[in-house]
């Protein structure tokens, strides 16, 4: 038999339906994974006690035929979600000691759809990063290891502790959150599959803000099918979210029909950016043929405005940051560092609790937010925002979903981009586009490069058109089989 | 655009963080680059283009302006590192 941890969701969900083992023991292996596999730093917070407690409710429920949708599948919650009674960090060294008294709408979803939470991810603090370098908890490494090599490399960001333990197999998937591509690039870089959904479509109520425009909670998970299974356990209209979409869930699952004949498939020429890897040009191809095969047609589309998408996120996401995390003030939650005036005691809090990425991206925000400046960057952000929306709404006149690469490279080491803040922003290139749109995105592994680590593809689509998004990307998964497993994988 | 170390100063001070004098000039070279780099929005035009506002097409959803939630004190006070009878605590602001 498959190991439990080895398992996917929908596996492990067949499984437990039948008897072939409990929850209980789903959840013990995933404990004891996790405790072998703490080189990888994936967790921040271990909840093993909370874990077993709630495989034990989960057994009795499915005994009695009570089950939810998740009943006893052991997940990882990215330290981003507030979670009632355990402590949540956001990685920052700001919200020592906070430990929310509610949860948030979509981890609360999952617990009721019968979830066993592993415990909170590490992330890059407060969610900014493409490298998981910047947690206050430390770096995360990739399960992932260039072939004859020990060298450790990073697991992408900021979702990198919830990609490693999908990847690391110490939880059967994971919530990640996307801001500029958070979901997508980690689970690039990981091997696994990641969905950012439409904006509007999972609550943003409990995740610590950072960008809440650009926000999204979205599933990371093995294959195709177990994003599907969680995505549609994670989204749905809550009140307590004024850009919650009131819209009904469909049913992911029953969405993977494997028939993708005469879709038409966006290929854009603008993501063949000049020194462009042949390696990443390489799967992207591959990828096409696979459609081909499968009977859908690519389409040569143009998103004239991509270069500039970037540009405006860097403006964009830091003015919307520097607003956002103006609470932390070390008066109602948090660290604290005491000052003669109040206005000391805020800024000698904030100088300790922020890492230097935040610093930058509240000082970038607070400029361009500031008298004189406001129309000159941020209204000129927003402008060219919509620009690249419409690129978006063209191009989908005539096609039903877009194929690009997912990153611009594989997993790097820590250090190998420099310490040029602009260098690392690049990671972004062809998940933040997207994000500005507000469109649903989703990466899945597509192959293994010349040194064995894995590389993504991106598939986007319409608004609120996950369905078709995730159809395609089971296609793609059937033809790609990516099978392979990483090198530094513990027991 | 370059920032000099007494517009990062002002910066700084606006976002109440401080910065120590040593770590200006660094701080200025790198926040720089960054506005470099997102200054080549300036080569487009964008005249008559409405700024994006709502990334979702939808209206903010209303509802009745009557309290809906509230009357747990002890919650909203537990992470807080200093409290006295009910409140919140800070260094004195009235003279």
């Amino acid at each position: 038999m498959t190991k439990l941890t080895h398992l996917t969701i929908a596996e492990a969900r067949d499984g437990l339906a039948k008897g072939a083992f409990t929850a209980v023991e789903l959840a013990s292996a995933h404990v004891d994974a996790m405790a072998r596999a703490r080189g990888l730093n994936a967790y921040i917070t271990e909840t093993p006690e909370l874990a077993l407690e709630q495989a034990k409710q989960s057994d009795l429920r499915i005994q009695a035929g009570t089950g939810g949708a998740l009943e006893g599948i052991p997940l990882a919650i990215k330290d981003l979600f507030c979670t009632e009674g355990v402590r949540t960090t956001a990685a920052s060294h700001i919200l020592d000691g906070f430990t929310p008294p509610y949860e948030s709408t979509v981890s609360g979803k999952l617990k009721a759809a019968g979830a066993v939470c592993l415990g909170k991810t590490n992330l890059d603090e407060f969610a900014m990063g493409s490298s998981n370098l910047t947690s206050y908890h430390g770096a995360v490494v990739n399960p992932w290891q260039r072939t004859g090599s020990d060298a450790k490399l990073v697991p992408g960001g900021s979702s990198g502790g919830s990609a490693a333990a999908v990847a690391g197999r110490i939880a059967l998937g994971a919530t990640g959150t996307d801001t500029g591509g958070s979901i997508r690039q980690p689970a690039a870089l990981c091997g696994i599959v990641g969905i950012k959904p439409t904006y509007g479509r999972c609550s943003r109520w409990g995740i610590v803000a950072f960008a809440s425009s650009l926000d999204q909670a979205g599933p990371m998970t093995r294959t195709v099918r177990d994003a599907a299974i969680m995505l549609e356990s994670m989204c749905g209209h809550d009140a307590k979210d004024s850009t919650s979409a009131p819209m009904p869930v469909p049913n992911f699952e029953a969405a993977l029909t494997g028939d993708i004949r005469g879709l038409k498939v966006g290929i854009p020429k603008e993501y063949r950016p000049d020194g462009m890897s042949d390696e990443i040009n390489a799967v992207w191809d591959q990828g096409i043929e696979w459609l081909k095969a499968a009977g859908a047609t690519p389409v040569e589309i143009s998103l004239p405005h991509t270069k500039y998408a970037l540009p405006t996120y860097y403006i964009i996401a830091p003015a919307e940051a520097s607003s956002n995390l103006a609470r932390y003030d070390g008066v109602r939650f948090g660290l604290r560092v005491p000052g003669k005036t109040l206005d000391e005691l805020y800024a000698k809090t904030r100088a300790a609790g922020f890492g230097a990425e935040v610093r930058r991206r509240i000082l970038i925000g607070t400029y361009v937010l500031s008298a004189g400046y406001y129309d000159a960057y941020y209204d000129k952000a927003r402008r060219v925002r919509t620009l690249i929306a419409r690129d978006f709404e063209n191009a989908f006149k005539t096609v039903d979903v877009i194929l690009t690469p997912t990153a611009p490279s594989p997993a790097f080491a820590p250090g190998e981009k420099g310490d040029d803040p602009v260098a690392m922003y690049l990671e972004d290139v062809f998940t933040v586009p997207t994000s500005l749109a507000g469109l649903p995105g989703l990466s899945l592994p597509a192959g293994l490069n010349a040194q064995g680590l894995p590389l993504g593809l991106q598939l986007i689509g319409r608004p609120f058109d996950e369905a078709t998004v995730l159809r395609v990307a089971e296609v793609m998964e059937q033809a790609a089989d990516f099978k392979a497993l990483p090198s530094g994988l513990e027991g | 655009m370059s920032l000099d170390t007494s517009t990062v100063r002002n910066i700084a001070n606006l976002a109440r963080i401080e910065v120590r004098d040593e770590e200006l000039e660094h701080l200025a070279g790198e926040l720089s680059g960054i506005l470099t780099f997102v200054e080549q929005l300036q080569e487009l035009n964008t005249e008559g283009v409405p700024p994006m506002t709502s990334v979702a097409a939808m209206t903010l959803p209303q509802r009745a302006d009557v309290v809906t939630d509230g009357g747990y004190q002890d919650k909203v006070l537990a992470n807080a590192p200093e409290t006295d009878e009910g409140f919140f605590l800070v260094p004195k602001v009235v003279e």
